[in-house]
């Protein structure tokens, strides 16, 4: 009797998972039969297919340029954040000292503010200092964000291994520097490359900061997005749309394959 | 996620600050600076604009705040912001819970797959989620339709608060999924088992022995949730109508259409210091439990 409702439960719960599932990850690959209608609409299911949007968004400058933009500002992101935060991360990691709580707090505080107050404040700012629009003020904009998102990684990977290595290090003769070089960065390597991975990525998709340092100068893709949607009905988001879907998935899956196939050849 | 981490670990005690050798203390604030200076520049600096505006802008005082207070108009809009949080962590809470549950109790490869369905899309662009919720519950649109074939007619599920919830649920979800299968991973699963051995029905010792065990999880993952649905913007401001806006909205509204600095400052302070009060309670709730639990191991071992 009762292990019949234990299977019973158990496929209860199997089903509702699957249903969680569905839910979570269904609704955003809807945007891929979309970008491929054939009709000027945002009717779903299409009725007839085509490849036209497509090849709106790589004739339209205004689509092109923003994917170019967003890309550029990603990888810059990635390269400013990831540096800045494996600096952090090894300090907080490597020491202790006064204040310590402090900056751990200061570097994780950009995940719990509300980016709407800090982006009013940054439009503000940037509006006096003539950054608006410019790839400098997106890049520190983004890698501010983007920091709690590399220093959680590598601060992972930094506690995870055996520090004697590096003792080993110093006791063979090397250095500082060429201990970090050659022992401690390579046993990292996953944390930040994870963290850059999700650096890119959380600048290519960032909607709120970008929307108020933006110019029609220099837009990035999710904002080109954002004001298209609430102007008009076209296809061609979508296609941007399926994009940046592919984009970011094809970033999360190898920096989460990547930990994963890491952590088990431990 | 690793807020989370921090928030689900019991506390560690103070660090003492030895003295370091001076060349040590250097070397470290090279490493650190160039984090701090983003950090001032780009995140401290601008909240203290807005705090500074807030008391100064357009005249130096208390009107800013006073009127935000004081206006029937944004009051309705700041209870509305709160209880649509409160409705989203609930929805999340009722679908989390059971998902969080099965990931524990799955075997490896499983729990491997269910972990990647909750990261994946937490990651894929909350542009492109919420330009899919406005397809999918569009006037006319495929589950608008659907409902009206089981007849439930003239539905309005975008440009309401309804839409906002669903929307804004789906991409939370994963904030209340990780902390707790966190917590629950790390529950002593023969407590349950000696509970039924003690003769306790299934229900009895999930609702005795799981439940309480996993409330610090509860706590962390449903306060995240409520916390980034306060400050959420995108998502209701494409989901939802302007005549039902959260505060989000009244910020930005505040600032590029109307140039009120000062309100769109009282606005923010209000949003912070709520965010923040919340958190505390969170930290002192998991200090308390934290601190209940190393007794309690004492008490056992002594």
């Amino acid at each position: 009797m009762t292990k019949i409702s234990v299977r019973v439960w158990r496929l209860v719960l199997a089903a509702f998972c699957a249903l969680v599932a569905l839910w979570l990850v269904a609704p955003s690959l809807i945007v891929i039969p979309l970008s491929l209608t054939d009709k000027p609409s945002f009717a779903f299911p299409p009725t007839g297919w085509s490849t036209r949007w497509y090849g709106n968004f790589f004739d339209d400058p205004s689509w092109t340029g923003a994917l170019l933009s967003s890309v550029k500002v990603g990888l810059l992101v990635a390269l400013v954040a990831t540096a800045a935060g494996t600096a952090t991360a090894v300090a907080l990691t490597r020491s202790k000292f006064r204040g310590q709580q402090a900056v751990r707090g200061l570097v994780l505080a950009p995940m719990i503010v509300p980016v709407i107050v800090v982006a009013v404040g940054l439009y503000a700012l940037f509006l006096k200092a003539q950054l608006l629009g410019t790839t400098f003020g997106f890049v520190v904009a983004h890698s501010v964000l983007a920091l709690p998102f590399v220093v959680i990684p590598v601060t992972a990977s930094l506690q995870g291994f055996d520090r004697r290595l590096e003792n080993a290090a110093a006791i063979c003769g090397a250095n500082r520097w060429s201990t970090f070089r050659q022992v401690t960065l390579p046993l990292v390597a996953p944390g930040v490359v994870s963290g850059a991975l999700f650096a890119f990525v959380t600048s290519f998709d960032e909607v709120v900061m970008a929307l108020f340092i933006q110019s029609p100068y220099l837009q990035t893709l999710p904002v080109k997005m954002y004001s298209s949607v609430t102007r008009d009905t076209d296809p061609t988001i979508a296609a941007a749309a399926t994009l940046i879907l592919a984009f970011t998935t094809v970033a999360t899956l190898t920096a989460t394959v990547y930990i994963a196939r890491r952590n088990r050849v431990r | 996620m690793a807020v989370i981490d921090a928030l689900t670990q019991s506390t560690r005690p103070g660090v003492g600050a030895g003295r370091a050798a001076p060349s040590e203390r250097w070397g470290r604030l090279a490493l650190l600076a160039p984090s701090i200076i983003l950090l001032i520049g780009v995140f401290v600096v601008p909240l203290a604009i807005m705090l500074v505006r807030t008391f100064t802008d357009p005249h130096p005082g208390l009107e800013n705040l006073t009127w935000y207070l004081g206006d029937a108009t944004q009051r309705r809009v700041l209870v509305r912001t709160f209880t649509t949080a409160a409705k989203v962590t609930a929805v999340c809470l009722l679908l989390g819970y059971p998902y969080a549950y099965a990931m524990v109790a799955a075997g490896p490869k499983l729990r491997a797959v269910l972990t990647l369905l909750v990261l994946v899309p937490f990651w894929t662009s909350l542009m492109v989620r919420t330009f899919a919720w406005v397809i999918l519950l569009q006037d006319n649109g495929p589950i608008q339709r659907a409902l009206a074939g089981i007849g439930l007619d003239n539905l309005h599920l975008i440009r309401s608060n309804v839409g906002v919830i669903i929307g804004m649920s789906q991409i939370l979800l994963p904030f209340l999924v990780m902390p707790l299968y966190a917590v629950m991973s790390t529950i002593d699963r023969r407590l349950v088992l000696a509970s039924s051995s003690l003769g306790a029905r299934p229900i009895t010792s999930f609702f005795r022995v799981w439940l309480p065990l996993s409330l610090p999880g509860i706590g962390a993952g449903s306060l995240m949730v409520f916390i980034s649905s306060l400050g959420f913007y995108v998502t209701p401001a494409l989901l939802g109508s302007p005549s039902d806006a959260l505060v989000s909205q009244q910020i930005y509204t505040q600032v590029s259409g109307l140039l009120q600095w000062g309100r769109a400052g009282a606005m923010g302070l209000v949003l912070l210091v709520a965010t923040f009060a919340i958190l505390a309670v969170l930290m002192l709730s998991i200090r308390r439990a934290a601190r209940r639990q190393t007794r309690q191991a004492e008490d056992a071992t002594s």
